[in-house]
């Protein structure tokens, strides 16, 4: 079924966006919420587990303090109160991959609330923009199972039967909730995008998860609204499930205001649901309708006593928290003399940290940003991958602009030592060995290239003799050619004037 | 009865013979699975008896003592547990039907701390399923039969310890109590039980009936030892967050001290609102001649007023199903127990095996709590009844420190009722509720609280309890005024209630009564 879009430029002249932003990030604690079940990504299914996180009857949940502490240091990084006492509670569901059937979560006593975080937002073509985003809660919870559905479809409809792996089970996630974003206009794809992405370099400095997108570490849900344009009211929203990209979150906007926009231009209203977001075609289709809402049934969990930390701790906790963002953002570009346009690529390529990373390595400002976001944001971009999970480093990165320094390889060369490491063929020094990409200034095998081409091109070569030396490219270019690119073009161009004037 | 018929010894008598050679654990172990041979096909007490196991438990405990290190004072004596409590690789069923065949892969604390401590585990006791009953009729394995009247209720929904103990099957055993489910039972087999201080007692491995009302205890024939099997399973458990992380008071010494049968200086409050109507009329004349010994001895008695208890039942019957309907949640076939396919669906869904099994595995009376316990919880009914619930509690912990304020310990019938006929109140939920009403405010406040037999109602010749509780944490207390009470009453009948109760003796000989009704034990 195709979804009717109305343009984006109709939809901003009509209608008010409004935003939220559901984000789950599953902590890096070594084990599970409730029990000392270890928490490795990857392992064999069913091997992470115990009666506490398979719900056997009779077991019974332990809070983790480092994952209190993590939910508590995220919260005072978003700049919110933290409770001086809370309790966790269940929402009560059936599923076959939650052990419990309610999942252990806080509801209306969360860890942390009313805060805020200031994101930056590009303008096309001017300074950029600082947009507040408020907080409504942090909250702490546990993780599902994770279903596996065997069959020709892949999903639970049509399924042959399904497989479940309860190693996710009782992971701690932290779920922060903003409050509705509103006056985003024109800019609400580009500033859910930007709280994400921000949200997400704010996770990583505090170092409390891998935060990384693609592997599920930090889940984005898109609640989008839409009410007629100076309104002020608030319209009935949709909510778009688990969208996995930073760019896809963007997308799932402009998507969702396009087609809200479409129904009510048309004098359709809203359903209120969930809907799934596909990655490959760009939409947002029906889920599970939210009108019939599950009475989730919270109560206080029993079982578990309430979380009481100290003003002490909490203090304690704020003096361990990472610069802020935006001052650290600041700090950089100074440092690193980036003009406003190439510190806003940087960010917005999600590439600050690694940028910041390969230049602690050892490589030169400039040519960590030159590799970052030409290369391997190409390669991102081209296999749809995070642009830190390429399965290349900032010292990968460093090692490889060593190398181009040292005169070893040059930018050209580089590029293949780069589809080496892509490859995992190694250490970007053992791929030029392995692959023999290191550039020739041996005298000997440079003299006889040079040799060749000048018997090649005589006319070319006269030119030379007559003073021309400007016309030297050309030779340098047929022995670049003849050597594969791994001549070293400056002793070239000394051997040919030297044999030629 | 001979010499030598170790069933009819209390666990503190065995511990001494066996301190002192004068028996081995695998003899009185043996001697109790004798008994449950002879008798448990007209009581029905066990679920499941694990001969082998108890017997190489009782074997290891007699390797330790003759190498003068007995892991424990109880070290050797046999005990029973009620199948509420996670046994690893011993089934499992909490008297339902939905976890048949269950075998857990881990013990609860109570059980690994009876293991650790030597104790050889006679087997699982019946219960009314997942604890919900005060007659053990809804065993979905049939009913347990009180052994001094085999026609009636042993109580519930522990009846399978109680009747244990009462028919000497054990000399002790392991009950739960969320609402009375150790005492009411204790009361109408005329035996020992005890309700600690909640979280007095860890609750890991316990199959939760209401998280925050359940608390495990002892069930004896006497005071002293129900304190020796307290001490052993009590205390913090790092597993279960609500547990108490401070050392229990001295509780055998408390036993022993109120066993002189000395009151003097203790204040007895008698709660105006556990008595009367409703009442039966030898229920009350026992409790008023237990009050009257105790003044003899020398406790000063003070009537108390607790006007929050009327809605205790109300409240308790909002709480208790509200954590059940979410406690019960997990038992959906996915991962253990019974699994039924529905009838006449092809490729069935996962929500439609789990409907049908839970159709099939969960008995009435639990059917009846878990829609109470969602209609309870339901969105735009949760102010009205479960928070509603949870502020009337308050009233009734500030009704006990009130009383508390006047009263040492306080003292009311332990159950309204003698045992009545298996049956009667089967089919009347709220007549069933009512056996309760003088046990459920000590859950709702967590204070601790005992049963002690107080003799035989006139009318019909069946036993009657008391019961005392005292503060949280108090535990002592409830042991010293109990033993007291156990002591001034045996010195009026010239010795334990329970040797008035039918031996079963001619079940030995293989003669068949016609009330055992069911068939599931072996």
């Amino acid at each position: 079924m195709t979804e009717t879009l109305l343009s984006f430029d109709d939809v901003l002249e009509r209608y008010d966006p409004a935003l939220g932003l559901e984000v789950h990030v599953e902590l890096n604690t070594a084990s599970k919420m409730f029990c000392g079940c270890a928490t490795v990504f990857g392992a064999e299914p069913n091997t992470q587990v115990c009666p506490t996180c398979l719900g056997l009857p009779g077991a019974m949940p332990v809070v983790n303090r480092t994952a209190v502490e993590s939910a508590i240091r995220i919260g005072l990084a978003l700049n919110c109160s933290i409770a001086e006492w809370c309790r966790f509670a269940r929402k009560n569901y059936f599923y076959p991959d939650m052990p419990k059937n309610f999942q252990t979560s806080q509801y209306d006593e969360p860890i942390a609330y009313d805060g805020w975080m200031d994101v930056t937002v590009p303008i096309d073509g001017g300074d950029d923009e600082t947009f507040r985003v408020e907080i409504e809660r942090a909250h702490m919870e546990e993780d599902t199972g994770k279903s596996t559905h065997v069959g020709t479809t892949g999903r639970i409809h049509g399924a042959d039967y399904s497989l479940v792996d309860y190693n996710r089970a009782g992971i701690p996630l932290i779920e922060i909730v903003t409050k509705p974003i509103r006056g985003a206009g024109a800019k609400a794809p580009e500033v859910a995008r930007a709280y994400v992405q921000q949200l997400r370099d704010l996770i990583v400095a505090l170092g409390v998860s891998e935060a990384r997108m693609d592997q599920g570490n930090l889940r984005a849900d898109v609640n989008l609204s839409l009410s007629p344009k100076g309104s002020g009211t608030l319209g009935t929203r949709t909510e778009t499930k688990n969208v996995n990209s930073f760019r896809s979150v963007e997308r799932a906007v402009r998507f969702e205001m396009q087609r809200h926009a479409a129904i009510l231009d048309g004098g359709g209203s809203i359903l209120q649901e969930t809907r799934h977001w596909h990655e490959d075609t760009g939409i947002t289709t029906s889920g599970r309708e939210k009108s019939d809402a599950e009475d989730y049934r919270y109560f206080p969990e029993p079982d578990l006593v309430p979380v009481a930390p100290s003003r002490e701790w909490v203090e304690e906790l704020r003096g361990t928290l990472p610069e802020n963002p935006t001052a650290r953002r600041a700090r950089l570009q100074t440092e690193w003399g980036f003009s406003d346009l190439e510190m806003r690529d940087t960010v917005g390529a999600g590439a600050l940290g690694l940028v910041e990373e390969t230049i602690a390595a050892g490589a030169a400002p400039q040519a960590a940003r030159k590799w970052w976001l030409g290369e391997l944001a190409r390669r991102a971009n081209d296999t749809d991958t995070e642009i830190g999970a390429l399965g290349v480093g900032p010292a990968d990165v460093a090692a490889v602009q060593q190398l181009v320094d040292a005169g070893t390889i040059n930018d050209k060369l580089a590029r293949q030592v780069f589809e080496g490491l892509y490859a995992g063929e190694g250490t970007p020094e053992e791929i030029v060995a392995a692959r023999g990409l290191a550039i020739v200034s041996d005298d000997s095998a440079l003299g006889a290239a040079v040799d060749k081409a000048i018997v090649e091109n005589p006319d070319v070569a006269d030119k030379i003799r007559d003073g021309k030396v400007a016309a030297a490219g050309a030779l340098i270019g047929a022995v670049m050619k003849e050597m594969r690119g791994q001549a070293d073009a400056a002793r070239v161009r000394e051997l040919i004037l030297e044999k030629l004037t | 009865m001979t010499a030598t018929d170790w069933t009819r010894r209390t666990a503190a008598e065995l511990v001494d013979a066996l301190a002192a050679g004068e028996t081995t654990s695998v003899e009185l172990t043996q001697a109790h699975l004798d008994r449950i041979a002879a008798v448990d096909g007209a009581v029905h007490a066990f679920l499941q008896v694990d001969t082998d196991g108890a017997l190489a438990q009782a074997s290891a405990a007699d390797e330790r003592r003759a190498a003068g290190s007995p892991a424990s004072a109880l070290d050797g004596v046999p005990i029973a547990v009620k199948d509420v409590l996670a046994t690893k690789g011993l089934p499992t069923t909490c008297g339902s039907r939905i976890l048949e065949g269950w075998v857990p892969p881990y013990d609860a604390t109570v059980v690994a701390r009876l293991r650790a401590a030597g104790l050889p585990i006679l087997g699982k006791t019946n219960m009314d399923e997942f604890a919900m009953g005060s007659s053990t009729e809804h065993s979905a394995y049939g009913p347990t039969h009180n052994p001094w009247d085999l026609d009636r209720i042993p109580g519930g929904s522990g009846g399978g310890s109680a009747a244990a103990v009462a028919a000497f099957e054990a000399p002790l055993a392991i009950g739960t109590d969320t609402g009375g489910s150790i005492r009411q039972p204790g009361a109408v087999t005329g035996t020992v039980g005890v309700k600690p201080t909640y979280g007095g007692v860890s609750r890991y491995g316990l199959v939760a009936l209401a998280n925050s009302l359940d608390q495990a205890g002892p069930v004896t024939r006497t005071v002293l030892d129900s304190a020796l099997l307290h001490e052993l399973i009590g205390g913090h458990d790092p597993l279960d967050s609500t547990s108490i992380d401070q050392p229990l008071p001295a509780l055998v010494e408390a036993a022993r001290q109120g066993a002189t049968g000395d009151l003097s200086g203790v204040r007895i409050g008698v709660v105006t609102e556990l008595g009367g109507e409703g009442y039966q009329t030898g229920v009350l004349a026992r409790f008023q001649e237990s009050v009257d010994l105790m003044v003899k001895a020398g406790a000063e008695v003070v009537e108390v007023s607790c006007p929050s208890f009327v809605h205790a039942l109300a409240t308790y019957y909002l709480i208790l199903p509200a954590e059940a309907s979410s406690n019960l949640a997990k038992f959906d076939a996915m991962r253990y127990g019974l699994r039924v396919w529905p009838e006449g669906i092809e490729n069935a869904s996962a929500e439609e095996v789990m409907r049908a099994t839970r159709d099939a595995g969960f008995g009435d009376e639990v059917k009846r709590r878990i829609i109470l316990g969602t209609y309870a919880l339901s969105s735009g009914y949760y102010d009205a009844y479960y928070g509603q619930a949870q502020k009337v509690r308050t009233l009734v912990t500030r009704d006990f420190e009130a009383a508390f304020a006047q009263a040492d310990v306080l003292v009311s019938p332990t159950a309204p009722t003698t045992a009545f006929r298996l049956g009667e109140k089967v089919d009347d939920p709220l007549a069933m509720y009512l056996n309760d009403l003088a046990t459920i405010p000590a859950n709702l406040s967590g204070v601790p609280g005992i049963s002690v037999p107080s003799g035989l109602a006139e009318e019909d010749g069946l036993p009657t309890g008391v019961q005392i509780l005292a503060p949280v944490q108090a535990d002592d207390r409830v042991y010293r005024v109990g033993a007291a009470l156990e002591t001034l009453l045996e010195q009026q009948w010239g010795g334990p209630l329970l040797a008035k109760a039918p031996t079963l003796d001619a079940l030995r000989d293989g003669s068949s009564l016609a009330s055992s009704g069911t068939g599931d034990q072996a």
